[in-house]
């Protein structure tokens, strides 16, 4: 596997992601990996010493990881936080609306397509964890 | 009826670019068709047995003269002349090919219809009322509640995703025609200390499992509304099971840890996602709804209307429903004629309906679902003509809400899924019968057929419910008595063993027998089995 894709300007985060378990009993670990069904909220008593959450996708078909991207955004996080495992470049828009920044695919993809697909929508009717301004509040100030 | 601006007209363009790129990739064998087929089934397409179908999207059933000469239009140019109204308000077309998929998408956006989300494990089309904004009965019109789920549900990126499909629908009366808590989430518009706001219904559905929704929350203001959905919607996104497909639905997350638990921890979700200023505000509602006023009504006509046709009298007193406008009435178009496939409709018959609605209904359709056709709002002097001009197009079956207004899945004729035929089982019993004065003499009779236990064709609703399954290689009817998908809701039972195709016809016509020795005065078939109950049923069908 290939380096992650990242939307961020900062150095990648070399120190290997450790599980959530192994995250919780040891006070030094920076970087943690919550598989898809582990409680997002666990870590937010620590994400000011967390430079690079991972999230397991281990079926495109499991969307529990968008909301922990969302619970860990909601909360202040603001390190990396890294989709990795069955992601597909069509879902990655969706991704990057819930706050994911970088992006570790089991299958290569494509640049171009990915590329396409993120410059695709111009309004989101809903707002998320990313920028962008709900319609609704286009309409209306 | 809601207009796009430029903000929907951009994001539905978007998805038809979208879409027309996923399926060349797919043409050029840029992707397999393992990994098309989640993208595809978010926008309706899916692999039946002998083609592509394609599910359209119509928002809470409500449709204008040029959607639906739209929908004729497709009907004919893409497909085989017909399309198929469905019990989710929808309408799809069972002979597509993929290549022109796209080309479909680009039509429909021209008339502002798309097919977002009719199908896949996401937040499918809203279905509200299809008397929204006419009946007497209602508090307000729905449909603006519907249309902010709408825009809110669509490509939500948290919940694209999601355990299983999640159906929603919308009501504002007491009366329930749209089956509100057999769904995912069932909303009721009510009144509070003036102000409107939802009573919140959720774990409802149908399926292998049916459930009847339990109450959540009996007040949700507007200034709340959304977030209170983004938090029910993300307490099932994480905690729904996703080790079972049958288990999936949010019916068994709220069964298994029960509604207080489920509700405990939507109410601690929404206290987080209040925080971050989800809420579109009151201007919103209040521009939504402006497209949703009552239409011009003239004052001072008549109620009164020549009953001189028999055939018309007929009509008129089973097929037309009052209207909270004086002179006015709703017209029901049943898509059920004797020997038809339930719901279907030609190309030229859906031409004729969209005429009649520009000509006499304030350019205003509805899709029921129980799959037929409204007219919201029409003139009652002008009830003769839309009569003759529906009858001249063989659509004044006057069977609304009678056995043989039936609602059927497609079944085995199409489905992949399907176990049975569903579609010559209703074929037969319209058959059966089609003396219109003995369906008459039956009164109201909710019939309805499923040709899998996935319950497309809702029959644990039914007053009589038939569920098709696969015995040992042929095709055997259950029968299920005492369904209601109104507000006296109800899930049917089964009468015991199931029967062959022709088998389960003589079975329904001995439930009826029974209805009719055994009912006392106003009483419908689904009063009288819940007073006697299954016994003399039992004994009639299989004594």
């Amino acid at each position: 596997m290939g380096d992650p894709l990242r939307f961020r300007a900062d150095e990648p985060h070399d120190e290997p992601a450790v599980t959530l378990d192994a995250f919780l009993g040891q006070s030094n670990a920076t970087a943690v990996r919550i598989e898809s069904g582990e409680d997002a909220r666990a870590l937010l008593p620590h994400l000011d010493r967390i430079a690079l959450v991972e999230v397991s996708f281990p079926k495109f078909r499991d969307g529990r990881g968008y909301s922990s991207a969302r619970i860990l955004r909601e909360a202040g996080y603001a390190g990396e936080l890294r989709a990795q495992g069955d992601v597909l470049v069509d879902q990655i828009p969706l991704m990057r609306r819930c706050g994911f920044d970088s992006f570790a695919p089991e299958a290569p993809v494509d640049e171009a397509v990915l590329a396409a697909a993120l410059a695709r929508y111009d309004h989101h009717y809903q707002r998320a964890a990313d920028p962008a301004v709900p319609v609704w509040k286009l309409r209306h100030g | 009826m809601y207009k796009y601006d430029e903000y929907d007209h951009s994001i539905v363009a978007a998805r038809v670019e979208e879409f027309r790129d996923q399926v060349n990739r797919r043409l050029a064998g840029q992707i397999t068709e393992d990994q098309f087929k989640p993208l595809r089934l978010m926008n309706g397409l899916y692999l039946q047995l002998h083609a592509y179908m394609l599910r359209v999207a119509v928002p809470y059933g409500t449709l204008d003269s040029r959607q639906m000469h739209m929908l004729a239009h497709i009907a004919r140019k893409y497909d085989r002349g017909y399309g198929h109204f469905t019990t989710r308000q929808n309408i799809q077309y069972n002979w597509i090919k993929l290549a022109d998929a796209p080309d479909i998408l680009a039509d429909l956006a021209t008339v502002e219809m798309h097919a977002i989300q009719t199908s896949g494990n996401c937040i499918r089309n809203i279905s509200s009322d299809q008397y929204a904004g006419a009946a007497a009965d209602e508090l307000t019109d729905p449909r603006p509640w519907a249309e902010l789920l709408r825009q809110w549900s669509s490509f939500h990126p948290e919940f694209s995703y999601l355990p299983r499909k999640f159906k929603i629908a919308v009501i504002a009366a007491d009366e329930d025609r749209a089956a509100m808590r057999l769904h995912d989430i069932g909303l009721q518009v009510v009144e509070r200390g003036g102000q409107h706001g939802v009573a919140v219904y959720v774990g409802g559905g149908m399926g292998r499992t049916p459930m009847v929704a339990p109450l959540i929350k009996d007040f949700v203001p507007f200034e709340d509304f959304l977030s209170y959905m983004e938090a029910c919607l993300r307490v099932y996104n994480r905690y729904g099971r996703r080790d079972n497909i049958y288990k999936a639905r949010i019916k068994i997350l709220v069964h298994e840890i029960g509604a207080d638990k489920y509700r405990d921890e939507v109410e601690a979700e929404f206290a987080e996602v209040k925080k971050l200023d989800l809420d579109p505000p009151r201007a919103e509602f209040d521009r939504i709804a402006a497209y949703f006023a009552p239409p011009p009504y003239e004052t001072g006509l008549s109620d009164a209307i020549d009953r001189g046709d028999p055939d018309f009298a007929v009509w008129l007193d089973q097929n037309v429903a009052a209207h909270k406008a004086p002179g006015y009435a709703i017209v029901n178009i049943s898509l059920k004629p004797v020997g038809g496939i339930p719901g279907d409709a030609s190309a030229d018959q859906i031409d004729v309906m969209a005429d009649l609605a520009r000509d006499y209904s304030f350019d205003e359709l509805r899709v029921t679902h129980a799959q037929n056709i409204v007219l919201p709002h029409v003139r009652k002097a002008d009830l003769p003509a839309i009569w003759q001009k529906l009858a001249d197009a063989g659509l004044a079956e006057a069977n609304l809400d009678l056995i043989s207004d039936i609602i059927a899945c497609p079944g085995l004729d199409y489905c992949s899924l399907a176990n049975a035929r569903s579609i010559p089982v209703a074929q037969k019993i319209a058959q059966r019968f089609s003396d219109l004065g003995r369906q008459r003499e039956l009164g109201e009779l909710k019939l309805k057929i499923s040709g899998c236990i996935n319950a497309c064709g809702h029959h644990h609703a039914g007053h009589i419910g038939i569920l098709g399954v696969d015995r040992k290689g042929t095709e055997n009817y259950q029968l299920l008595l005492g369904g209601s998908g109104a507000e006296d809701v109800s899930l049917g039972t089964i009468t015991g063993p199931g029967f062959s195709e022709d088998g389960i016809v003589d079975a329904v016509e001995k439930a009826t027998d029974v209805y009719l020795r055994e009912r006392a005065e106003g009483e419908r078939f689904l009063d009288t089995y819940r007073r006697v109950g299954m016994a003399p049923f039992k004994e009639a069908i299989y004594g």
